[in-house]
């Protein structure tokens, strides 16, 4: 059963890479084509997710958003661990004093919960593409530094380590060779798990207005131009918002298989 | 090396409570203005003059005595030092400033919206515990099948973007069955799908947790003793394994009132629901900065609240931590 | 007279395993019948067959108590039975309580499910039966959460709980592993006080020496069927099976040092065969003479506690000082104190005559290879990413001698390629030791090195601990709270408690003539192989 829900997982990963590299191939037409008189076309054969108010072709723009949407998930989360990784390394490997000052520094950052962070981000140096993906990656780092310092600190006194001590292992040694590596297995795990959250949360900011900005073919932004349509046209955000839930399944289904098996190996 | 627990017999549990919650008192002060530092200086970093905002932006073309005129109103014209103390005077009597697009009070915005917001909340909140009690109890009983099948159902609700779950239950149960209003009516009926929408995806978190502590519970050699004394599956349950389970759902308390407001802003957008979430998307959208200011600090505030009823509830259900 | 409980080829398998087939035995009134066996023997199956807890399928020509075919009993007759016939005292004395509820309330449980007693009679009944059950302050201990309460308290409780409703069988499986010697023999007292009073007993443990303490009659399981059985003292003095001679072989308790605990070289490598190790460098011939380590009035203070007092002692070299003393005495800090994982508050360790504590480690680093540990946890002491052939060549400073490492230590040099968490108890143990034997050291601390090995896995191990110490010259510092197990390794001993040493001196000399109180009560509490 679990090894199913991998591969599905797994398989429906490597359909949004594909994509994502070469939409062509799976949607060869042009995503940005307009023909005036096929708009608010239903889901049909010739137009399988309809069509919008240009007459473009939903699942084309659909296929050919796939790169630009993984790129803001995945760069938001990489921003987000990698500001997670620089305080969670800080609080678990540094002095008491270090960590005591980063927890309180994160407990503050926590207290801005949910996606408030990101919006305030977003007052300040206003909305975008470039800007809503740094505010994710921030939103999000809180919580995975959280992670990576219970981590360091578990690790750090692992019974292992102290047997590297006893053998006339030295800090860096230690560091380099035992403590890195394993807090590096979990961080894999994280990295999966956070793409698809990102990729909902910065598409969220995006059908609110405040990331990708319609015409371009992003998930977000073509939710965002479907917003004003919604009751009448309803397939102009539901497939956008499909695959949105899709890459998201994915990620979670392919991040908690891994999980499950860093555990009970 | 153990150190010797209850070596103080029974004394720990009570005499620990009033340490802790100086303690907690301390913390959340700390935070609070930590948070209001935090925006304040945040803030001062907008590109543009803050004055020409209060005059509606720089679209207003507005005059340089107007200008002069503004940032003294709003002593602007002081060094940073004494408008920071200004700040959290302010702060501290509880003037949060004067919206700028509204050209209200913002406390007084706060207060108008934060009944729905809430009444929002706890409600979906209530639901999504019962559906994740639902879940877990049944895979708990019912072995693997269902322990599979409400993996999915977890995986799947807690994947589904807010606005899109939204959207789908306006398509099915409005557009399609016309069974409930497309937008927030006032009373229970208008306040069916913006609970469900909220509350889906949280059950899903709630759910997936209660249920790993719960099998945990359940393989665990007291529950064995439990059943071996003569105790039904069903006083397992709710004796042995509710408790254990009760301790991380405890935990996302925190976690899950930051997701309850985010999904507000969402949700309350789509049904056009007055609310704290709508106010705050509105302040953004127009840069209104003491209004989002205003709300931040709010939910800030609600933060440490929640998270200090937790820790309370957490030390009620789990002992050891008492003794700690 | 009919048999209280009567069980006639019981049979249980999960899926198409069988775990369990070909088990028949009878139990009277007043008497104790033991299952003896190692893990995976499929004890504990047959224990909880007869509850109708075991979540496989169970057949049997005949499974019976009293009158109740439990084969055939329904649910709610088996709740029933459960609690108010038949008594439990399940396996992990300190985990069979549930942590978020008081005590008492665990208790009451048994009687809320059985009886009719009001909420206030129910309460009042509990403090009498942990009082019955020797648990001091029963008022107290009631309202207290399981982590406030000791191993063996914790123990007495979960007992009062599988005797409240006074049942007609009790069963105890492992009722007092994990326990310190002088609680188990409290423990081992109170059963056969029940037994006594007519309670029949079906005692569950892989320890030959509690059994035969209680026990009249002796099943001995293997591989999910029973080898041998008949009356306690038939089997013990007369074993058929081959089986049945290895356990008992396998006690080390009264065996002289150095005396095979496993039959025979085969599976071992022999003494006689040149080292396949070299051994350390030869040092002169004075330093023979001298201590490789001595410790000099060690002391270290955790908050108000003091976990090592003043305690001093030497080792010399190619000889085993044992360290015994049960939870709590300190000797793991101590031995963490020997190994420079922690600092003593004051006085000071020297290896090989030169000053070990009190430098700095940086200072330390190049003489570590001098000194290595095993513990009793071998495979958390394992990087979990790590081969076994990368954790040995990690040691040895190079992967060339890890196969002869590999067989020094009685393992197939195959085995380097996989991962210590897919190796048995045993394996890991050896794998462990051939780690700390890679650098070629002076002295090994072994921290409680077999103690949750299976009796048989454990001979093996402390024969190889034997074979290597004549065959490198090791020096053991061998920490146990096994009294049997020290006295079988050592030649000097300690005897610990509460952080301090009350007797210390040649092993013979103190445990065949103690001085002191703690020691004989010790003694006294260690039960032995008729």
């Amino acid at each position: 059963m679990r090894r199913v829900l991998l591969w599905t997982g797994v398989a429906a990963l490597a359909f949004l890479l594909v994509a994502a590299i070469a939409p062509g191939l799976v949607a060869p037409a042009d995503p940005l084509a307009i023909h005036p008189t096929q708009s608010f076309r239903a889901p049909s054969f010739a137009h399988l997710f309809g069509t919008d108010e240009s007459g473009r072709d939903i699942f084309t723009r659909v296929i050919h958003g796939t790169g630009a949407s993984l790129l803001i998930g995945i760069s938001a989360t990489a921003i987000g661990v990698g500001l997670a990784l620089v305080f969670g390394l800080l609080a678990g490997l540094g002095p008491r004093w270090l960590d005591f000052g980063t927890t309180r520094f994160l407990e503050v950052l926590f207290a801005f919960p949910g996606l408030l962070l990101a919006l305030l981000f977003i007052v300040v140096y206003g909305p975008g593409v470039m800007t809503s993906t740094i505010a994710v990656g921030l939103a999000t780092a809180p919580g995975y530094a959280r992670i990576i310092r219970s981590r360091v600190l578990v690790v750090r006194r692992a019974p292992y380590l102290e047997a590297a001590t006893v053998l006339g292992r030295g800090w860096w040694s230690r560091l380099w060779r035992h403590l890195l590596p394993n807090v590096a297995g979990s961080l894999f795990v994280l990295l999966t798990l956070g793409i698809g959250q990102s990729i909902v949360w910065a598409s969220s900011l995006s059908y609110l207005g405040l990331g990708a900005v319609p015409p371009a073919a992003e998930w977000g932004a073509m939710l965002s131009a479907g917003r004003t349509y919604l009751t009448s046209f309803w397939w102009m955000t539901f497939f956008p918002g499909l695959f949105i839930m899709i890459s998201a399944v994915a990620t979670t289904l392919v991040g908690r298989g891994l999980q499950q098996r860093t555990r009970h190996p | 090396m153990a150190l010797p627990v209850g070596a103080l017999p029974g004394s720990g549990a009570r005499r620990s409570w009033a340490p802790w919650a100086l303690l907690r008192l301390g913390g959340v002060a700390f935070v609070l203005w930590a948070v209001a530092t935090v925006t304040f200086f945040a803030i001062r970093l907008i590109p543009g003059d803050p004055a020409e905002a209060i005059l509606g932006g720089p679209g207003s073309q507005a005059s340089a005595a107007a200008l002069a005129q503004a940032r003294a109103d709003y002593g602007l014209d002081q060094p940073l030092v004494v408008q920071y103390l200004h700040y959290l005077g302010r702060m501290l009597r509880g003037d949060l400033g004067v919206s700028y697009a509204l050209k209200q009070p913002v406390i007084a915005v706060v207060g108008e919206n934060l009944g729905g917001t809430l009444l929002l909340a706890v409600v979906s909140l209530l639901v999504a515990a019962a559906i994740a009690l639902a879940l877990a109890a049944w895979s708990a009983r019912g072995g693997r099948v269902a322990s599979a099948v409400s993996w999915v159902l977890e995986v799947v609700a807690a994947a589904v973007p807010h606005f899109w779950l939204a959207i789908s239950l306006i398509l099915l149960f409005s557009t399609t069955l016309g069974w409930l209003p497309p937008v927030s009516v006032p009373g229970p009926l208008g306040l069916v799908l913006p609970v469900l929408t909220l509350a889906l995806p949280l059950s899903g978190f709630l759910a997936q947790v209660m249920r790993e502590s719960i099998l945990d519970a359940m393989a665990s050699p007291f529950v064995l003793a439990a059943r071996a004394r003569g105790e039904g599956s069903g006083g397992v349950f709710w004796r042995h394994a509710l408790r254990h389970a009760a301790i991380p759902a405890i935990g996302l308390a925190g976690w899950a009132f930051g997701s309850l407001i985010s999904g507000a802003v969402v949700v309350e957008t789509i049904f056009a629901r007055p609310g704290l979430g709508r106010s705050l998307l509105s302040a953004v959208q127009q840069r209104d900065v003491p209004l989002v200011l205003g709300v931040v600090l709010v939910v800030a505030l609600g933060y440490m609240l929640v998270t200090t009823l937790t820790d309370l509830a957490d030390r009620l259900v789990d002992p050891r931590l008492r003794a700690a | 007279m009919t048999a209280l409980v009567s069980v006639r080829e019981l049979a249980v398998s999960f899926g198409a395993a069988p775990v369990v087939s070909g088990v028949s035995f009878d139990l009277q009134p007043a008497q104790c019948v033991a299952i003896v066996g190692e893990s995976g023997s499929g004890k504990s199956v047959t224990a909880r067959a007869l509850l109708g807890l075991t979540g496989g399928t169970v057949t049997a020509a005949e499974l019976r108590f009293d009158t109740t075919d439990i084969t055939d009993a329904s649910r709610r007759r088996l709740q029933r039975l459960r609690g108010r016939d038949i008594g439990f005292i399940s396996q992990g004395a300190l985990v069979a309580l549930d942590p978020l509820r008081p005590v008492g309330r665990e208790i009451a449980d048994s009687l809320r499910l059985h009886g009719s007693l009001s909420a206030i009679d129910r309460h009042a009944r509990v403090l009498d039966l942990l009082a019955q059950v020797g648990v001091p302050n029963p008022a107290l201990r009631a309202s207290q959460r399981p982590d406030e309460l000791s191993g063996g308290l914790r123990q007495r409780a979960v007992i009062a709980s599988a005797i409240a409703m006074q049942p007609r069988l009790l069963i105890a499986d492992e009722p007092t592993t994990a326990l310190d010697t002088t609680v188990q023999a409290g423990i081992l007292d109170l059963l056969e006080r029940l037994r006594v009073e007519g309670a029949a007993i079906l005692l569950i443990s892989h320890d030959l020496a509690v059994v035969s303490r209680l026990a009249s009659h002796l099943l001995v399981m293997s591989g999910g069927s029973v080898v041998e059985s008949g009356p306690t003292e038939r089997v013990l003095a007369d074993p058929q099976h081959p089986y049945t001679r290895s356990l008992i072989a396998a006690v080390p308790t009264g065996r002289a040092r150095f005396e095979r605990l496993t039959s025979g070289p085969a599976a071992e490598p022999a003494p006689a065969e040149p080292a396949p190790v070299e051994p350390a460098p030869v040092e002169p011939a004075s330093l023979e003479q001298r201590d490789v380590l001595a410790a000099d009035r060690l002391c270290r203070r955790f908050g108000s506690l003091l976990a090592v007092d003043d305690v001093s002692f030497s080792l010399k070299r190619g000889r085993t000082l044992g360290i015994v003393g049960e939870s709590g005495s300190g000797k793991t800090t101590l031995a963490r104190l020997v190994l420079a994982l922690e600092q003593p508050d004051s006085g000071d360790v020297s290896l090989l005559g030169e000053p070990w504590t009190g430098v700095r480690e940086s200072a330390r680093r190049a003489r570590r290879p001098r000194i290595g540990a095993i513990y009793q946890d071998a495979l958390s002491s394992f990087d979990p990413r790590w081969t076994v052939g990368r954790i040995l060549a990690d040691a040895r400073g190079g992967a060339a001698g890890v196969p002869v490492l590999l067989e020094s230590v009685g393992l197939s040099p195959d085995i380097a390629g996989r991962r210590p968490r897919h190796l048995s108890g045993g394996q890991q143990q050896r794998v462990a030791i051939a780690r700390a034997i890679a650098p070629r050291p002076d002295i090994l601390v072994c921290d409680e090195p077999v103690s949750s090995l299976d009796v048989s896995v454990q001979a093996q191990v402390l024969d190889l601990l034997d074979d290597l110490q004549r065959s490198l010259g090791l020096s053991y510092l061998f920490i146990s709270h096994d009294l049997g197990v020290v006295r079988h390794m050592s030649d000097d001993v300690l005897v610990m408690r509460d952080g301090h040493v009350v007797e210390s001196g040649p092993t013979e000399a103190v445990f065949g003539a103690p001085q002191h109180e703690y020691t004989k009560g010790l003694i006294a509490a260690t039960p032995q192989l008729p």
